[in-house]
């Protein structure tokens, strides 16, 4: 538009007789090409679009493409954080001998516990703590904290008293992760007196024992024990495992199939039966029309999640059953009579239209108006509602799933898998925050492409 | 309007009886009998205990015991919990859900109608940028995950006042129900937040505002006036599906911050299949959605002549 326009005098001459006057000519757009141009003009709608695609692909592709595993469990790594891989120390786990001391008789208080201290290297498998023998202590008690100790009462995890007069260590082998733990030791005297007590603190490594990685083939089972001391790299989990050491990522891409699934076929499902429950009674009309919409409107009234948890137990979960079709069908039964309501009201309109009466007047058949007419000029808000609908389906399968009453473990979905994170959100954070964060992206994507799509189409969600 | 209001009760009746039924049916679909996990007894214990409980009948004379009971507000006796009557479970949990939710529905409502005339009084400047950001963030997130981050700032708050003042689960104080409240409020916040904003704009571009303004009506006595009181009205009407928002939602949050309420017990009565209390839950909370909905709509009626003129006229 900005080039200059240079003019000649040829171009002021009058036209002759039969010569064609300038046509302006815009390109003709239909109303989808227009919508179309709109919608791609809106930037949010756009990239929600993109999110969206990229969901699906995460969810579906992504396992034709490489090997995912959601259901195998890494007894090594169970509950880790997201890393780009681990090395792990490959240890003898034959159980230590100990130290034993010779204990000084003595009455009156005990003295507290001193030299308290590590006995080799402190790995996943196993910790070993020594110390000096206290005058007149009959045994010990030993505590593990993951925080330090405030004072006597605040010890920790009791893993337990020696068994000999004479023991002075104690090995820990319970259930340890990489991460730091406060040990304490306390004597006690025949009389039940007790010392004051010595704290160590102590940052265990990874390691795995020597059978348990042969077993998993980390190693060869050719003369395992000269591995002893290396280093193996343990599987990698790029988004960590969860509580029961499956890989999270591949819970997460699997979750999406089952949540997106839900998402998208129950939507697709209800409108469509809405789509033709509410046409036929808006194109019915009178009685038929008053009766199918009254039974709508019971089925609106009925208290959603409580009828959905309902016909979850109604219709059961046989044994090796994924729970996803039973949900399926319980959102459809309930969810249809909101479509049903806009379409019949937009079929309402549409009949007093002057363009359908025309159609009529001039012989259209009831099949050429519902095609031609109807169903094109209705298919704009569908598509709205459906968009729209989405994100609820979602979120309703999510909740169901949350609160144990949706799909059947071990099927993940996202909301199965906020559940399982709940259990140890404090100490292992990313476990409900990975589903949580996909759950939250999907229906905000999809909340923006149904704004934007409600623009584009200019439609106005009144029933 | 009497007739209105007569019409409007007939089909709440109606729609409640058809809530009854639709469960009656859903439940009698179950696989399985009430008594499967029970222990195994003896055949005419059995017949004792489901003539106590009337299986032993057709289903029908089941159907209309049940209906003849639910008119007479009779919800029987809880499978589980050997003579805890179910009118007892309602009458002692549903207040603890209605406090929680009445709770929520003030906050949400309140907080709704400020940011939501906020928005429109800065439209287009940051704080409205702001606030409807926030609002997308409410919606698009699981109440769980509020329900558990709700949990973390209570923790957090605790750790910085350096005492205990906001418990994190229990109920009985006020410091119990704040935070829940809060949660189970937000998704409704966010909802009206946006519903006030798109009325507080159509308003602002009426004749009566313009006309006010050029008679020189100050500027707060209009926002106050005229702008507020009649943007508030289609909030109204929201209310009514809001309470059934709100009731349902309160599951989530009476799990996760173990409050005693009617939600909770409802979800524990399903993992148990106590048959009588899954009944009588679901019929009591249908019949108080349809009697909310019915409320607001009368109320309503009184509110705004024109609906009531329109409805009349229908």
């Amino acid at each position: 538009m900005n080039n200059p326009v240079t003019f000649s005098s040829t171009d002021f001459e009058p036209l002759q007789r039969g010569d064609q006057a300038d046509v302006l000519v815009r390109p003709s757009l239909s109303y989808w090409q227009d919508a179309w141009r709109r919608l791609k003009r809106n930037r949010r709608a756009i990239c929600s679009l993109y999110l969206i695609v990229g969901l699906l692909v995460f969810s579906f592709v992504l396992p034709l493409v490489a090997d995912f595993d959601p259901v195998s469990q890494d007894l090594t790594q169970i509950s880790q954080g997201p890393s780009l891989g681990r090395k792990s120390l490959v240890v003898n786990t034959t159980p230590w001998q100990g130290i034993y001391a010779d204990h000084a008789a003595h009455t009156g208080p005990l003295s507290p516990v001193t030299g308290l201290q590590l006995y080799g290297e402190a790995h996943t498998e196993s910790v070993r703590l020594a110390w000096q023998p206290v005058p007149g202590a009959v045994g010990y008690r030993v505590f593990r904290h993951l925080l330090r100790p405030s004072g006597p009462t605040d010890l920790g995890l009791p893993l337990g008293e020696t068994e000999q007069l004479n023991q002075v260590f104690f090995e820990d082998r319970l259930k340890l992760e990489p991460s730091k733990y406060y040990y304490s030791v306390q004597a006690y005297s025949a009389g039940g007196d007790v010392s004051d007590y010595a704290t160590l603190r102590v940052t265990p490594r990874h390691a795995i024992g020597v059978g348990s990685a042969v077993q998993r083939g980390l190693i060869s089972s050719q003369n395992p024990e000269t591995f002893v001391g290396e280093e193996v790299e343990l599987k990698r989990h790029l988004l960590g495992t969860d509580y029961l050491g499956r890989d999270m990522l591949a819970r997460l891409i699997y979750g999406g199939q089952t949540s997106l699934y839900i998402g998208i076929v129950a939507p697709l499902l209800f409108v469509i039966i809405g789509v033709i429950y509410g046409g036929l009674a808006g194109y019915l009309g009178g009685r038929v029309d008053e009766v199918m919409m009254r039974f709508a409107d019971f089925v609106i009234a009925l208290p959603f999640l409580l009828f959905m948890i309902l016909f979850r137990v109604a219709m059961g979960i046989g044994p090796g059953e994924s729970g996803i079709t039973p949900m399926l069908i319980a959102l459809v039964v309930l969810s249809w009579p909101a479509t049903a309501r806009l379409v019949r009201g937009q079929v309402l309109q549409l009949r007093e239209q002057p363009f359908v009466e025309a159609a009529q007047l001039m012989g259209g058949s009831s099949h050429y108006l519902i095609w031609r007419h109807m169903l094109p000029n209705v298919m704009g808000v569908v598509l709205v509602s459906l968009t729209f609908s989405i994100p609820t389906a979602i979120f309703t399968e999510a909740f169901l799933s949350f609160i144990g009453m949706g799909v059947a473990p071990p099927t993940p979905s996202w909301g199965a898998n906020c559940n399982e994170g709940v259990k140890s959100f404090l100490s292992h954070p990313h476990e409900l925050l990975f589903p949580a964060l996909l759950i939250s992206i999907t229906v905000l994507a999809f909340n923006l492409l149904g704004d934007g799509l409600r623009d584009a189409l200019d439609a106005k969600m009144k029933g | 309007m009497i007739e209105f209001i007569l019409k409007r009760l007939l089909s709440g009746v109606i729609t409640i009886w058809f809530i009854a039924t639709a469960t009656f049916v859903g439940m009698h679909m179950v696989p399985g009998d009430p008594l499967a996990n029970a222990k195994a007894m003896k055949p005419e214990i059995r017949r004792n205990i489901e003539a106590r409980y009337g299986l032993d009948k057709p289903v029908w004379h089941q159907y209309g015991i049940f209906m003849g009971n639910m008119l007479k507000g009779d919800f029987g006796i809880s499978f589980t919990q050997k003579n805890r009557h179910v009118n007892d479970i309602i009458r002692e949990h549903f207040p603890v859900s209605a406090l929680l939710g009445v709770m929520a529905l003030v906050i949400a409502t309140a907080g709704g109608i400020v940011w939501g005339a906020l928005t429109a009084v800065y439209r287009d400047r940051w704080p409205d940028g702001v606030i409807m950001f926030l609002v997308v963030i409410a919606v698009s997130v699981p109440s769980f995950v509020f329900a558990m981050l709700g949990q973390l700032g209570i923790l957090a708050f605790n750790d910085l006042v350096g005492a205990s003042l906001l418990p994190v689960a229990g109920w009985g104080t006020f410091s119990h129900m704040l935070v829940p409240a809060l949660v189970l409020g937000l998704g409704t916040m966010a909802y009206l937040t946006r519903l006030m904003r798109s009325s507080m704009l159509e308003v602002t571009s009426a004749d009566y505002i313009r006309t006010a303004r050029a008679k020189g009506v100050s500027p707060l006595r209009i926002f106050f006036k005229h702008q507020l009181r009649n943007a508030i009205l289609p909030v109204i009407t929201v209310l009514g599906p809001s309470i059934a928002a709100i009731t349902t939602g309160g599951f989530v949050v009476e799990l996760v911050f173990a409050i005693p309420g009617l939600g909770r017990y409802f979800v524990q009565a399903v993992q148990q299949l106590d048959y009588t209390v899954i009944m009588g839950t679901t019929v009591f909370y249908g019949a108080f959605l349809v009697v909310m909905v019915l409320v607001v709509d009368i109320l309503y009626g009184f509110i705004d002549p024109r609906i009531r003129v329109a409805k009349s006229a229908a």
